[in-house]
């Protein structure tokens, strides 16, 4: 089956989502579609899939122009999809699962159990799947959900699949599973379209790659094109990213991990037995792929979560079972990863949300009274210094885009004397120019002799910040590497391999064509972007 | 009913499409259109015909009418005018000022008893909004009235004291009475997740069956009398009169003042109160920023609980003289709907409580003088209040701008 | 601090050993030891009747006169076994099924009644005790079903109680007025339904909070029906709320059998339609095409959306059904029971029926048995009374409640309620 969008257009009040879109997959073959988070890839797939009515363009299925009302019509046009997040229900069995919107029924609306079970043993075992119909979805680790989402897609005789972002959330090995799975998929004559904006896994399977910013197809690359060909291709070039940093002075080692091993609710250890520590006056970067225990490293640190076994020690003191009130006053400054949820409250106003960890301190409190006239003035002078782009300080801080509200988040927590800055994925979803802003309050923080703490799974940031680099895997801390170590080295070492090894089989030096030195890498993505990529989902 | 309603469900005023918060590049004049209170009005007038349509619908004389309606409809509508108009104005009278009475302060007397009627609901009422605000949801006002109630007249009979230092602590023993009622709930939601709109709920009963219980047992009465009641509270426990007789305006009513801006600083002025907005509006934010979702929660729920409690206090030891089976009657949940109008906030919540307390009062004398039984108060409290809840709603039937909003992209 | 490597990945996470589960055990000693200390070896002088035969029964039971004394004795120390029992399970992390407890209730509550009437030489009437149980139990486990389809579907529906009250006023007065309790049944789910359409014309189109809407409206309707009440049908009774009663339809040979078949098939149709209705949904919630669909709205809108289900209708519709499955409980109230209507006559019970679905864990089979706990509790609090006993009443009508309390709070096993429950779902 053919598949052909022409001209797709796709408006969100004034932003452009989609801009134009004209894209061909032919039939049977992978077809990558490369971009950055929020440039729009996903909402062109949910258009395709039914569930957003396009503004322009259309859709031809072996040339033939169909129109979808809803996701119902474009599967039995023949198109599954397989989200980025699930769309399963965690108390349901896999056959029901399988079965739900398309129930085999035997009278009286009863659904046909057998009938339901028999056809995912069948696709199950057609593609080696080992999925057992009668486990529950919640009980399924995350590789195997995804499995069922393709028995669900296949169930219904689904010949183009969209993957849309199937990687993310799957562990390496998983990640193989699903490469070999869509192999397989092939082979029987599926078309797919594999969203991601993972170069290695583009290269490993893909036939054929289009690649989308800002909305726009700028361009097709052949898969045999070089990682830095695609990323430069991906994210424009001329943007450079990296940030006029001096070498670091570091001093003490103020700030020490010892042992720290974290368990989730589900009894599986997330962080295990990491160490480090960090220096007065540097930035360490915890490197590694989302998922591996970096989030909750930095939530034990702040006092979120509770570690199971290890210390944490700040200017000498253990800082395990106290609150996280209690190390906010010891002076740790925090930017939580995910910033609408953990980091501001929307209803709040701008002025509320810059002192939200600091209400109950002086100059902003007295006794139980909060004292407006002063958090109103220094609110304005954080406004100032930070360079925040606002109507009043008393609006909802919801009415600010994101690069605005992340400056705010930063104010807060810079704008104290800190004797520990940590900041999880400070700069996701935002635009160049408040990418740099952020980079260069980070290092003036460290310059003030603050030890930093920055995770990210952005390797271009990751090199624009970092005094030292430590790779997480599996909870683990694989190594812990200076700033000069090569992309490929910590590309090995995020899937696990050892420094040592991964050092001696990449060789030290930073790799010439790494878009940091190229001067091309960024998150050049513009802020309403991200806003589609979130409404999007 | 026990997953965590308060990040998810939108707050008590929604929906989320931010109608309360007007944009700033509205113009005055839209602002005024689009405003809550004209909502708020509106919803009161809305209220107001739909009862006075079931009146005229109940009335005898307005059905006999209506079988003429096709000879004589001119006596149809006059009829109705009249028989919804004197049971407007007979609530009126009742509950504000009664120009038909003999005497000056017979003429005044409404609007005290307004203010009697509407201590309970405001004390309440801000309970309830507070918890609101907080993301809690109080549905057990009524358990925490009839425990203050309980504990406050308990004291006020069995102890012997001085003058205003017996009905001071007999009314910080209701407020005791109504924390700990409040606070079991507040303890299992933040130690098990137990929801709190369960438990509250079942509080109530609870509480019910616990006065019925000590009202059978001497020992708890100090009476021999085989009715279900107390014993008289002592003088020194009552609540004083603000005004001579025959007026019953009592203290309870400046405690309810007192309490409104206790309420309004704790919310607008106060550290505590930045807390338990924070945890309201995002627990995970909150959390986040070093504030003690559970200890919030627990605190909150406590002095939810104090507030109704003192309720039940200014109702046994100001308005009634005992403990009776009935002392809170329906003030819990009324309370909702109070703080629901008030938009959750300490003023409003006084104005509206003042207003239900209006309704209830006027709507005695409506009783007793028209034959419109007193529950179409209740009618027209619930029909103001879904209204309320539902602002497009209001608009929609006024023709009326929606609020110039930027609207997230849909 | 050079580059520190660490041994390999462990592989799967240790494997613990589920800690000993003493809550159980410690339970059935307490009530154990209670039963044994109470009922047995303090006891009560004297006999204790258990009375079987209500009079035109097949067979003539003749009462049971035991030693209040000797059967508490008896009885506590089988709860003792029991007890111990279920600590030796315990240690050995054994399950002990569901019958354990059901049996270790009816025990217990034996051991209590042989107690309760000793000293005053009460008569137990069994029969009239399961029976009344019964009775109690109706209006709330068609509430119970209500609330259960509502938010399995994902509507919380705290207005049961005001669906209930409807339907018990409709019932009357449209029986009233037609002379027939048959129309009243017909009429009676229409009141429910209606109620169900104003709590998802606001939860649905408006987003209102569903546990406000569900609020107000139980406000509304108790103020609805209080104000008719008032005017028009006490200002003629004999046509708009005379008594019409559903006439009894026994079962042939079923209902003949002693005790349970008299309780439960010499009832009025009202009651077979219930034992229809609660199967129905067992089979039809976990079964069936509709019920998997209002499981995945339910639990997951989007996912639901993404297969083309439609999911606001889908729950608009099973509320609005669920709502006129109510309204037939509150005909239970009035016509089912051969009454008038009363000024709020559902008193509280609709609270009790949610408190029954939760009990239940959401399950028709579940709510099904809570509903009949907290009849069989009432009951029993009304039969005690009647017959003088020391345990006050107000303790026996509290039960219901402690116990639901402590179901949310954990203690009677994982409560998970429908996880998109009270959420308006909003398409992006």
């Amino acid at each position: 089956m053919k598949l052909e969008l022409r001209g797709l257009t796709k408006v969100f009040g004034s932003f452009v989502a989609n801009d134009h879109i004209d894209l061909t997959v032919e039939p049977g073959e992978i077809h990558a579609l490369l971009g950055e988070n929020g440039a729009g890839k996903s909402t062109m797939m949910n258009v395709l899939y039914g569930l957003y009515d396009p503004d322009g363009g259309e859709i031809l299925i072996d040339d033939k122009p169909v129109s979808f009302a809803g996701p119902g019509d474009a599967v039995a046009a023949g198109i599954g999809m397989v989200h980025q997040h699930f769309m399963l229900v965690p108390v349901f069995t896999v056959a029901e699962s399988v079965a739900l919107g398309y129930e085999p029924t035997k009278g009286l609306g009863l659904i046909d159990v057998a009938e339901a079970r028999r056809k995912v043993t069948e696709i199950s075992a057609r593609f080696g799947f080992n999925i057992d119909p009668d486990a529950l979805i919640e009980d399924l680790p995350v590789g195997a959900q995804q499995r069922v989402e393709i028995i669900k897609a296949l169930s219904r005789d689904a010949e183009i699949l969209i993957l849309d972002e199937p990687t993310a959330v799957l562990t390496p090995q998983e990640t193989d599973e699903l490469i070999s799975i869509m192999r397989q998929l092939k082979e029987q004559g599926t078309s797919i379209v594999f969203i991601t904006h993972k170069l290695r896994e583009v290269r490993a399977i893909a036939d054929s790659i289009t690649v989308i910013r800002r909305g726009k197809i700028v361009g097709e690359a052949s898969p045999d094109s070089t990682e830095a060909e695609l990323a430069s291709q991906m994210v424009g070039r001329n943007v450079s990213l990296t940030t006029d940093k001096s070498p670091a002075d570091p001093g003490e080692a103020t700030f020490q991990v010892r042992g720290l091993t974290v368990v989730d609710r589900a009894e599986n250890v997330v962080v295990d037995d990491v160490s480090f520590d960090v220096r007065r006056g540097e930035i360490l970067a915890i490197a590694g792929v989302q998922g591996n225990g970096q989030t909750e490293l930095a939530e034990t640190i702040i006092g979120l979560s509770e570690p199971r076994l290890g210390t944490i020690t700040l200017d000498g003191k253990n800082l395990v079972g106290t609150s996280v009130k209690d190390r906010l006053g010891d002076g740790i400054g925090f930017v939580p990863e995910d910033r609408s949820t953990d980091g501001i409250i929307a209803e709040f106003s701008i002025r509320e949300n810059m002192i939200l960890d600091v209400y109950d301190r002086p100059p902003y409190a007295k006794g139980p009274n909060l004292r407006s006239s002063v958090i109103t003035a220094e609110a304005e002078k954080k406004v100032e210094e930070f360079d925040i782009r606002l109507g009043s300080i008393a609006d909802p801080i919801s009415t600010l885009s994101g690069g605005n509200q992340q400056k705010v988040v930063l104010s807060r927590e810079l704008g104290r004397e800190l004797r520990l800055f940590i900041a999880s994925q400070p700069t996701r979803g935002l635009d160049v120019g408040s990418i740099e802003f952020v980079h260069k309050r980070v290092i003036a923080e460290r310059d003030t002799g603050t030890p930093c703490i920055i995770v990210s799974t952005e390797l271009d940031e990751v090199y624009g910040l970092a005094d030292r680099i430590a790779v997480m895997y599996s909870g683990r801390i694989v190594g812990i590497v200076g700033p000069e170590t090569s992309r490929e080295a910590l590309g090995l070492m995020m899937a696990g391999v050892p420094a040592e090894e991964a050092l001696a089989s990449a060789g030290t030096a930073p790799e010439a064509g790494a878009p940091s030195d190229a001067g091309t890498a960024t998150g050049a993505t513009p802020d309403s972007a991200t806003t589609s990529a979130e409404e999007s989902e | 009913m026990t997953t965590d309603i308060s990040p998810a469900a939108p707050s008590p005023a929604p929906p989320p499409t931010a109608e309360a918060k007007p944009g700033r590049q509205q113009t005055l004049i839209q602002e005024i259109l689009s405003g809550s209170w004209l909502v708020t009005v509106l919803a009161i007038v809305l209220a107001l015909l739909v009862g006075g349509v079931l009146i005229a619908f109940a009335n005898a004389e307005v059905i006999a009418a209506a079988r003429n309606f096709f000879s004589a409809p001119g006596a149809f509508f006059s009829t109705v005018f009249s028989t919804v108009g004197d049971a407007y104005s007979a609530l009126f009278r009742g509950a504000i000022f009664d120009w038909n009475a003999r005497t000056p302060e017979r003429a005044i007397r409404p609007l005290t008893e307004s203010l009697v009627n509407g201590t309970p609901l405001i004390l309440t009422g801000l309970g309830i909004a507070l918890a609101f605000r907080s993301g809690l949801f109080n549905i057990g006002g009524q358990g925490q009235v009839i425990l203050g109630a309980t504990v406050a007249g308990f004291l006020g009979y069995a102890l012997s004291l001085p003058p205003i230092v017996h009905m001071l602590i007999a009314a910080v023993g209701g407020i005791i009475g109504g924390a700990i009622w409040a606070g079991i709930a507040g303890v299992l939601k933040a130690r098990t997740g137990a929801n709190e709109v369960i438990v509250t709920i079942m509080l109530n009963s609870i509480a019910g069956y616990l006065l019925g219980y000590l009202l059978k047992q001497s020992w708890f009465t100090h009476t021999q009398s085989a009715n279900p009641q107390s014993r008289t509270i002592d003088e020194s426990a009552q609540m004083f009169l603000l005004l001579p007789l025959p007026f019953r305006l009592n203290f309870g009513f400046i405690l309810a003042i007192l309490a409104t801006i206790f309420v309004w600083w704790l919310l607008e002025r106060s550290t505590i109160g930045f807390e338990f907005k924070a945890v309201g509006a995002n627990p995970h934010a909150a959390r986040t920023a070093g504030i003690s979702v559970a200890k919030v929660t627990v605190l909150v729920m406590v002095i939810a609980g104090g507030l109704a409690g003192l309720a039940g206090a200014t109702q046994v030891l100001g308005t009634e003289d005992k403990l009776t089976g009935g002392i809170a009657g329906s003030i819990g949940f009324d309370a909702i709907t109070v703080a629901l109008l008030g938009r959750s906030k300490p003023l409003g919540t006084f104005f509206a409580g003042l207003l239900f307390g209006a309704f209830k009062a006027g709507g005695y004398l409506m009783q007793s003088q028209t034959g419109t039984p007193i529950d179409i108060v209740l009618v027209v409290q619930s029909v103001i209040v879904l209204l309320i809840a539902a602002p497009p709603l209001v608009r929609t039937i006024f023709h009326l701008p929606a609020p110039v909003l930027k609207r997230k992209e849909s | 601090m050079s580059a520190q490597t660490l041994d390999t990945p462990t592989g799967a996470p240790t494997k613990v050993v589920a800690p000993i589960a003493w809550k159980y055990p410690i339970v059935y000693s307490v009530l154990a030891l209670i039963a044994l200390i109470f009922f047995g070896l303090i006891g009560r002088a004297g006999d204790t009747t258990f009375r079987i035969a209500t009079g035109g029964d097949f067979f003539a039971i003749p009462d049971l006169v035991v030693s209040a004394k000797a059967t508490g004795l008896v009885l506590s120390l089988i709860l003792v076994v029991m007890a111990a029992v279920s600590i030796w399970f315990a240690t050995r992390r054994d399950d002990l099924g569901s019958w354990f407890p059901v049996t270790f209730g009816i025990v217990f509550v034996l051991s209590f009644l042989a107690w309760a009437g000793g000293g005053s030489g009460g008569v137990i009437p069994l029969t009239t005790l399961l029976a009344g149980a019964l009775a109690l139990s109706v209006p709330l486990i068609f509430g119970a079903m209500c609330g259960l389809i509502g938010e399995r579907s994902g509507i919380i529906n705290i207005a049961i109680e005001g669906q209930l009250l409807a339907g018990a006023f409709l019932a009357a007065v449209v029986a009233s007025v037609v002379k027939n309790p048959y129309a009243g049944l017909l009429a009676a789910p229409i009141a429910g339904a209606l109620v169900a359409v104003v709590l998802t014309f606001f939860a649905v189109k408006y987003w209102v909070n569903q546990i406000i809407i569900g609020v107000v409206l139980n406000v509304l309707v108790v103020g609805l029906t209080n104000f008719l009440y008032s005017t028009v049908l006490t200002e003629n009774p004999e046509l708009w709320n005379s008594r019409q009663k559903l006439p009894n339809l026994p079962i042939p040979l079923l209902s003949d059998i002693p005790i349970l078949g008299r309780v439960l098939f010499d009832q009025n149709i009202l009651v077979y339609i219930m034992y229809v209705v609660v199967i129905a949904l067992q089979i039809f919630v976990f079964r069936s095409k509709w019920g998997l669909r209002m499981r995945a709205v339910g639990e997951h809108p989007k996912a639901a959306d993404t297969v083309g289900i439609k999911v606001n209708f889908t729950r608009v519709r099973n509320t609005i059904m669920a709502g006129a499955i109510a309204g037939l409980g509150g005909a239970f109230f009035t016509v089912g029971s051969g009454l008038a209507f009363g000024k709020e006559m559902s008193a509280g019970q609709g609270y009790i029926a949610l408190a029954a679905m939760i009990l239940g864990k959401w399950n028709p089979k579940g709510a099904l048995f809570a509903a009949l706990l907290f009849g069989f509790s009432k009951s029993l609090g009304n039969t005690l009374q009647s017959i003088g006993t020391p345990v006050p009443n107000e303790l026996l009508l509290m039960l219901p409640y402690i116990v639901t309390i402590l179901a949310v709070a954990g203690f009677v096993g994982r409560v998970r309620p429908p996880a998109a429950e009270g959420v308006p779902y909003v398409k992006s």
